[in-house]
Formats: C-alpha cells, sequence, structure tokens
C-alpha cells in the first residue's frame, strides 16, 4: 500500500492547494484513504494531520475505509425521487442486508446514493460502476445483483 | 491578427475538407453521458464493426447530446444528398438493421426512425425540426451539442467559433463590456446577475494577477445542463473564458467541474489542448501579445462549492466554506486574495457568440429584463424527458405540453419545480407565466440553473419539499447556525409531518423558521434552502393540512401514512403478490383471496406493482381511520 501511495503522489509539488488532487490520487489508486496516507500528505505539505482530514471529510468523494470490488450507485436525484427510487434503494438494503453507505461483509459492493447521474430519462436508474440500470422497479433488485456480481 | 485568425480557419476548414468524404453516408451516434449509459459506446462498435465486416464506407461520428434523452441511443444517418434521419432506441441488433436496410440498401425504415431534420425527407417519416419538439426551441448555447464532434476543434471553428475571440482581441476592454452590458446578458449560474457589471467590476481593480474561474461545479440534484454543454460544445465555454481573461486582464483560468463528470473532463483536456496547439490559448494569442492558461480543477463533491467564496477556499485546498461576512467580492477579492471573475458554463459559453454577432441579436430573442434563451434539463413524470432550450419569456405550460409532450401516462399534471433546492413548485394555475428570472421569482420560485423537474398527482408535495431540506440540510457547510441548526429543525418537522406525528401549529413553524433561515444565513445555501418548503405551503397547503390533521397522504406517498390491503372481491387469487412479497406477509392460496399481514409488512410496494392492472386488487388506503383499522388487524371493516 505505501507502494501505491507513494505513486499517486510523485507528480506533486507539495503546495498547499494540491491537497485535494492529492487526495484524489491516492483514491483513484487505491479505492480510499487509509490513515498512512494522510499522514504522508500531510508530511509532504507541511501541514498537520488534521487540516488534511479536515479537507477530506469535508466532501462526500472521500472514504476512509475499504471499498466492495464493485459500487452500486443509486440515483436519488429528483427525477428518480419523484419516479420511485427510494424504493429501489430500500430493496437493495434489503437484499444486501446493509444500508446506503456500507459495504457487503465479502467486499463484493459497496452500495451508496447519489445526486443525479443525468440519466433522468431512464429514471429510476442505479449505476454499477459503469454499467446502468434504467427503469427500474424495487423487485428488480435482485436481478440486478445478480447481473453485477463480480465473480459472475 | 484578425488576418491571422482568417488563416487559422482557413486552415480548419481545409482540414476539415480533408477528412471528411461527403460523398460517403455520415453515421452520427449520440455519445453524450446519458447516451453512454444507455449504450452508446456499444452501439458504435457494432457499427464499426459491421460496416467493416461488410466493407461498407461511412464516417462515424461520435456526438454530444442533442437533447432527446428519451429516444436514447440516438443514431442519424445522413446519405449522400438526402436529409438527415434520426432512429431512436437503438440498440445493437437495430444498428445492425438500420445498416443493412439504409445504408446498404435505400429502405429507410420508417418503423425504426423517429424523424428527419430539414427539407425533402420520406413522406412516411415525421419531420422533428418543425415539430413539436424543436418548433418552440430556439438553439443558441447548444447550437453544436449533438451536431460537431466536440473532439474536433475544426468542426467547431467551421461553425464560426473562436470569431468572436478574434474579434474581441480587436476591442478595448471598455468595448468588449460595453457589447456585454448592451446584450443584457445575465448570468445562467441562477441568480441572473447582469454580466457585463461583473466583469467590469474585475476590470477596475489594479492587481499583478487575476483569475477567471468556470463554474462547472452543477450540484443541483436533478440538471445535467452545464455537463451536456462541457460534453457536447467544450470549446464554446473555452472560447468565452478566454475572451473573460482579455477582457479583466488575467492570463490564468480554471475550470472547477465536478468529479462525477469523467467524460466533460476527458473532452475538456482534449479541447484544451487542441486550442494550444492553433495559437488560440496558450502564449501569445494569435499574436496579440496576451497570454492565458487553463487549468482543471475536479470538485470533491460538495454542494455549497456552487458559491463563489467557497468555491475559492477549495481550488486554495481548503473546506468549502464560504467566507463569512461581512465579505470581500470576490471579483475584487477572490481567488488568492486576487481579483476573480466567475461565471457558470452557460454564461461563458454564449459570450463568443454575443461578441461575433452582436448585442442587439441576443437582445432580438427572450425578453426585455431577460434577453436570450435558457437551457432546462426537463425532467420528472414527462413523456419527453431531455435538454431543452427555449426563448426566454415563453409559457411554462408550452414547455411542458409541446417540448416535453405532456404528463407520462396521461396523469395529472401537479406542479413544476424549478431551481432545484433553491427554488419553488408552481402549481396548474401559474402554467401561464413566462419564464425569465424575474417573473419565477415572483411566484416564489426561480429559474435556477436549468433543472426542470414536473410533478403529477402521485407524488407528494410535502415529501418533495421534506426530500430537497434532506439535501440542503446534509450539504450544510455548517459554518453558520441559521443554516446548520435551522435546516434540521425544518427537516424534524417535516419528518413529523410525513410520518403521522404532525402537530396543529407546524405549518406556521416552518414558514417563520424558513424565514429566520433566510434572514440569518450568511450564504446562498441557507438563503434559499426553505424556498421548497414555503413555495409548497404557499400552493399546496391543504395537502400539509392532509397530512397533520387527517394522517392521511393525498399522493399516497408518505409510508407512514398509507397501508397496503387487498381488495378480496377483486383478488382472483393467483399468487403473484405472494411470492414477490420480500417479508412473506402475504398469506392465501389457490382459490382463497389473499390477505396482507399489516404487522409483517414493509409498505415496500412490491405488491401494488405485481397485481395485474386487471384485478387492481391491491389498493393503498390513507387518513386516519383507515390506519387504525390496520393496526387493529380489521382493515374490511372499513
Amino acid at each position: 500500500m505505501q507502494e501505491q501511495t507513494s505513486k499517486a503522489l510523485s507528480g506533486f509539488e507539495g503546495k498547499t492547494n494540491e491537497v485535494i488532487p492529492m487526495l484524489q490520487a491516492v483514491q483513484n489508486e487505491i479505492g480510499y484513504l487509509p490513515e498512512e496516507a494522510i499522514r504522508d500528505i500531510a508530511d509532504i505539505i507541511g501541514i498537520p494531520e488534521s487540516k488534511v482530514y479536515g479537507t477530506a471529510t469535508f466532501y462526500s468523494q472521500f472514504y476512509f475505509s475499504p471499498r466492495g470490488e464493485r459500487t452500486i450507485k443509486v440515483c436519488l436525484g429528483t427525477a428518480c425521487h419523484v419516479r420511485g427510487g427510494m424504493q429501489v434503494m430500500e430493496a437493495l438494503e434489503r437484499e444486501m442486508g446493509i444500508n446506503a453507505g456500507e459495504t457487503t461483509q465479502d467486499f463484493k459492493f459497496s452500495l451508496e446514493r447519489v445526486n443525479c447521474v443525468g440519466s433522468c430519462a431512464l429514471a429510476p436508474v442505479v449505476m454499477v460502476d459503469d454499467d446502468v440500470f434504467g427503469r427500474l422497479v424495487p423487485k428488480q433488485a435482485k436481478e440486478v445483483l445478480e447481473k453485477s456480481d463480480p465473480e459472475v | 491578427m484578425i488576418q491571422k485568425f482568417d488563416a487559422v480557419e482557413k486552415e480548419a476548414l481545409e482540414s476539415l475538407e480533408k477528412e471528411q468524404n461527403n460523398d460517403i453516408p455520415q453515421i452520427y451516434v449520440g455519445c453524450a453521458t446519458c447516451g453512454n449509459a444507455t449504450g452508446a459506446q456499444s452501439v458504435v462498435q457494432t457499427i464499426k464493426n459491421k460496416l467493416e465486416r461488410e466493407g461498407v464506407k461511412a464516417e462515424i461520428k461520435e456526438v454530444g447530446c442533442i437533447g432527446m434523452c428519451f429516444a436514447e441511443v440516438l443514431v442519424d444517418v445522413i446519405k449522400p444528398g438526402r436529409p438527415r434521419i434520426s432512429y431512436q432506441d437503438v440498440t445493437a441488433e437495430k444498428a445492425e438493421e438500420i445498416i443493412d436496410s439504409y445504408i446498404i440498401n435505400d429502405d429507410h425504415r420508417p418503423d425504426l426512425a423517429l424523424g428527419f431534420f430539414g427539407e425533402g425527407g420520406p413522406e412516411d417519416v415525421e419531420r422533428i425540426d418543425t415539430g413539436d419538439v424543436f418548433k418552440n426551441q430556439q438553439r443558441v448555447i447548444l447550437k453544436n451539442c449533438g451536431v460537431i464532434d466536440p473532439e474536433n476543434i475544426n468542426e467547431y471553428i467551421a461553425r464560426g467559433g473562436y470569431r468572436g475571440l478574434a474579434e474581441a482581441l480587436e476591442m478595448k476592454q471598455e468595448g468588449i463590456i460595453g457589447v456585454l452590458k448592451d446584450s443584457g446578458l445575465r448570468g445562467r449560474g441562477g441568480a441572473g446577475f447582469p454580466a457585463g457589471r461583473k466583469w467590469e467590476s474585475c476590470l477596475k481593480p489594479q492587481a499583478d494577477q487575476k483569475y477567471v474561474i468556470c463554474n462547472a461545479d452543477e450540484g443541483d440534484p436533478g440538471a445535467f445542463m452545464d455537463r451536456s454543454v462541457l460534453e457536447g460544445d467544450p470549446h464554446s465555454v473555452i472560447e468565452g473564458m478566454i475572451i473573460a481573461g482579455y477582457t479583466i486582464g488575467s492570463s490564468k483560468g480554471y475550470f472547477y467541474v465536478r468529479a462525477e463528470y469523467p467524460l466533460a473532463i476527458k473532452r475538456l483536456r482534449k479541447a484544451i489542448a487542441q486550442a494550444k496547439e492553433k495559437n488560440l490559448l496558450g502564449e501569445n494569442i494569435l499574436g496579440t501579445g496576451f497570454d492565458f492558461d487553463l487549468e482543471i480543477f475536479q470538485g470533491a463533491g460538495a454542494f455549497v462549492c456552487g458559491e463563489s467564496t467557497a468555491l475559492v477556499m477549495s481550488i486554495e485546498g481548503n473546506r468549502g466554506w464560504p467566507k463569512p461576512l461581512p465579505r470581500p467580492r470576490t471579483t475584487e477579492e477572490g481567488l488568492w486574495g486576487k481579483p476573480t471573475l466567475l461565471n457558470n458554463v452557460k454564461t461563458f459559453s454564449v459570450v463568443p457568440q454575443i461578441l461575433s454577432k452582436g448585442a442587439n441579436w441576443f437582445r432580438s430573442i427572450g425578453t426585455e429584463g431577460s434577453p436570450g434563451t435558457a437551457v432546462f434539463a426537463l425532467t420528472g413524470k414527462i413523456n419527453r424527458s431531455g435538454l431543452i432550450e427555449v426563448p426566454m419569456g415563453i409559457e411554462l405550460k408550452k414547455i411542458i405540453y409541446e417540448v416535453g409532450g405532456g404528463i407520462l401516462d396521461d396523469r395529472k399534471f401537479k406542479a413544476v419545480q424549478t431551481g432545484g433546492p433553491s427554488g419553488g413548485c408552481l402549481p396548474d394555475d401559474k402554467l401561464h407565466l413566462s419564464v425569465d428570472f424575474d417573473t419565477l421569482v415572483e411566484a416564489g420560485s426561480m429559474m435556477g440553473s436549468g433543472g426542470m423537474v414536473v410533478i403529477d398527482e402521485t407524488t407528494c408535495m410535502v415529501d418533495v419539499a421534506r426530500y430537497f431540506l434532506d439535501f440542503t440540510f446534509e450539504e450544510s457547510c455548517g459554518q453558520c447556525v441559521p443554516c446548520r441548526q435551522g435546516t434540521q429543525q425544518m427537516l424534524e418537522v417535516l419528518n413529523d409531518i410525513c410520518e403521522g406525528r404532525g402537530r396543529e401549529g407546524d405549518i406556521e413553524h416552518l414558514i417563520e423558521l424558513g424565514e429566520s433561515i433566510i434572514k440569518g444565513s450568511i450564504c446562498g445555501l441557507g438563503q434559499t434552502a426553505p424556498n421548497p418548503v414555503l413555495s409548497t405551503i404557499q400552493y399546496f397547503q391543504d395537502e400539509y393540512e392532509a397530512h397533520i390533521k387527517d394522517h392521511s397522504c393525498p399522493a399516497l406517498v408518505c409510508k407512514n401514512l398509507i397501508v397496503y390491503h387487498i381488495d378480496e372481491e377483486k383478488c382472483t387469487a393467483c399468487g403473484r403478490c405472494r411470492k414477490a412479497c420480500p417479508v412473506e406477509a402475504i398469506s392465501g392460496e389457490k382459490k382463497v383471496p389473499h390477505k396482507i399481514d399489516q404487522e409483517l409488512c414493509t409498505k415496500c410496494g412490491i405488491c401494488f406493482q405485481e397485481c395485474p392492472e386487471r384485478f387492481s386488487a391491491v389498493e393503498r388506503l390513507t387518513g386516519k381511520e383507515n390506519l387504525a383499522a390496520a393496526a387493529r388487524g380489521r382493515l374490511t371493516d372499513v
């Protein structure tokens, strides 16, 4: 992991305005922000770790624990909301046995809500990584999971 | 200098002519995020493979979004000497059929076609550009979207691109600002501040460095206009920013783009490199001695960063906190404390056309107070969802019933929401209103950056208000008390109302809280957060009262206020609902009408959707009496 962090941070000069791009680079490489990486970023820039955490926790893009192999994003933008997105979310939560924002114990899936993926004509929409499932009804939750299983 | 640009333009046209062979069929595939989400990339691949297999020559172009999201994947075909025919809902199989039938043979397949553009199309296919979708539209900001290949700068130049910049570089700074002021252009980010005045206030201060920032942190949860412009016509925004840099005396610009928009970022990177290659960006632009460079900054997901001071904090590497009041204007003290000009994507993208076509041209579109066009992402319970551009001043009902094709499934219209979490909902009797910055604000809503969500009778207005408030509560940066605590209190009251714990006086309480939050918050997020609640109370107070007094949700949405029940007379005991119920709450067997165990039921609604329409035996009931009967297990008594 140390190697991955170093690789991700190699192109930066260590300016204060590079905090967010550095966090993004690490997360792109590792999938989340491990404690050591936060410490490395703080060291490179020469600011306290708390400052880096303060910035990182402010933004919804950053994760602080390992993620599932695939991320299921349930769109709850306005169009999806009025067309039943929440019911689809509840069905997925029920099928997966986790709540939005959590990861399954086998680390196959992370489930999260997102605001508008911009495919409103297909509402309600669920994205599994880059695969899009549109015009869903709750009972299709099982089907979405089966089709998205990383081991199949 | 103009001669230098003439040479660039000539070269672009020449190489375009070389690149393009108009003697063979041209195939356009809509490959914006929406198209890709529906499978455009696999359609492109299928077409390429098929053409190769058949040994047929044709040009494939991946274009941006033309706005007809309801018909994605869209494939357009132009055969030499024929008008452009659009095919809708294209899949890999349909793409092969179109190639077989129309490109190889000469059957234009009216069964698959959506329509054609221009004159002289086949009689059995509808003409699109004069039909309902487009006849009320006027494409100014979106004129290139879905038409040109956004990754080819020559195509942009061939359609008049960068001429506005060339003309601007011949003008004095004050002259450019004069044109903008005369045009009456107002910022397209939502509030509608006059662009000319903003540019002017950034020109005045003396500073060793100034910055231009394009706000592409489109955060409204139901809007994708800016993304479509960046994906479909990135050069127009870049050109507008270069003009801004020249005007205010800045050599450095930033795109602040949501990280959730990877395709927009990719296209911008490519466009920036191409513009540099042609000396339209970078050092000594077109030999004028003016330097301007552009950098992309990826936002990390915070709605409040749409606020100018928060956005600046974010680029500087901090939490995206708006600066406390009293704060200097960003135009005087912005990024790194330097004068900074911040405009929305659509504002920058229309500037080049205003400079090349003139202020009067722009004023000839739209209304006196709001010249130009408005771009909307039209979505919700509407037949034709999509990206539309209409002249300001158009009536709301024209947008909904003509451009959008009316309400989905012929249901009854209830409200139209504009302005996202900062805006409001307008009811049926406001549909005659014209769309412009001032009229919508007067009616209790706002233009916003362009989300327009249509709501029908099956949507609960209290739930919609709660949805938006939940969003702003989550996105509140937490710095000032009125916004942080106020949105939380409002949300709790709304949750109570939706869950059957509403009390007499809640409505007045919400209004009082809302008004205080508007007065006391330090930035636009808090100052507008109560709007969705206040406007729904204004127009749909009876729905709030039904929730509070009768524990009834007229739209049958609020879970705690509805019960699912099977009408024994209608139930044919087909067993579908029983098998589909995820919690085994439905009992019954063959020939025995089914029954829902209210204690086990989680109200997921699956039984309701499963029950075939011809039986419609599963019903949703609401109101105190029904809820009480269900709790006693005696729902059939009601």
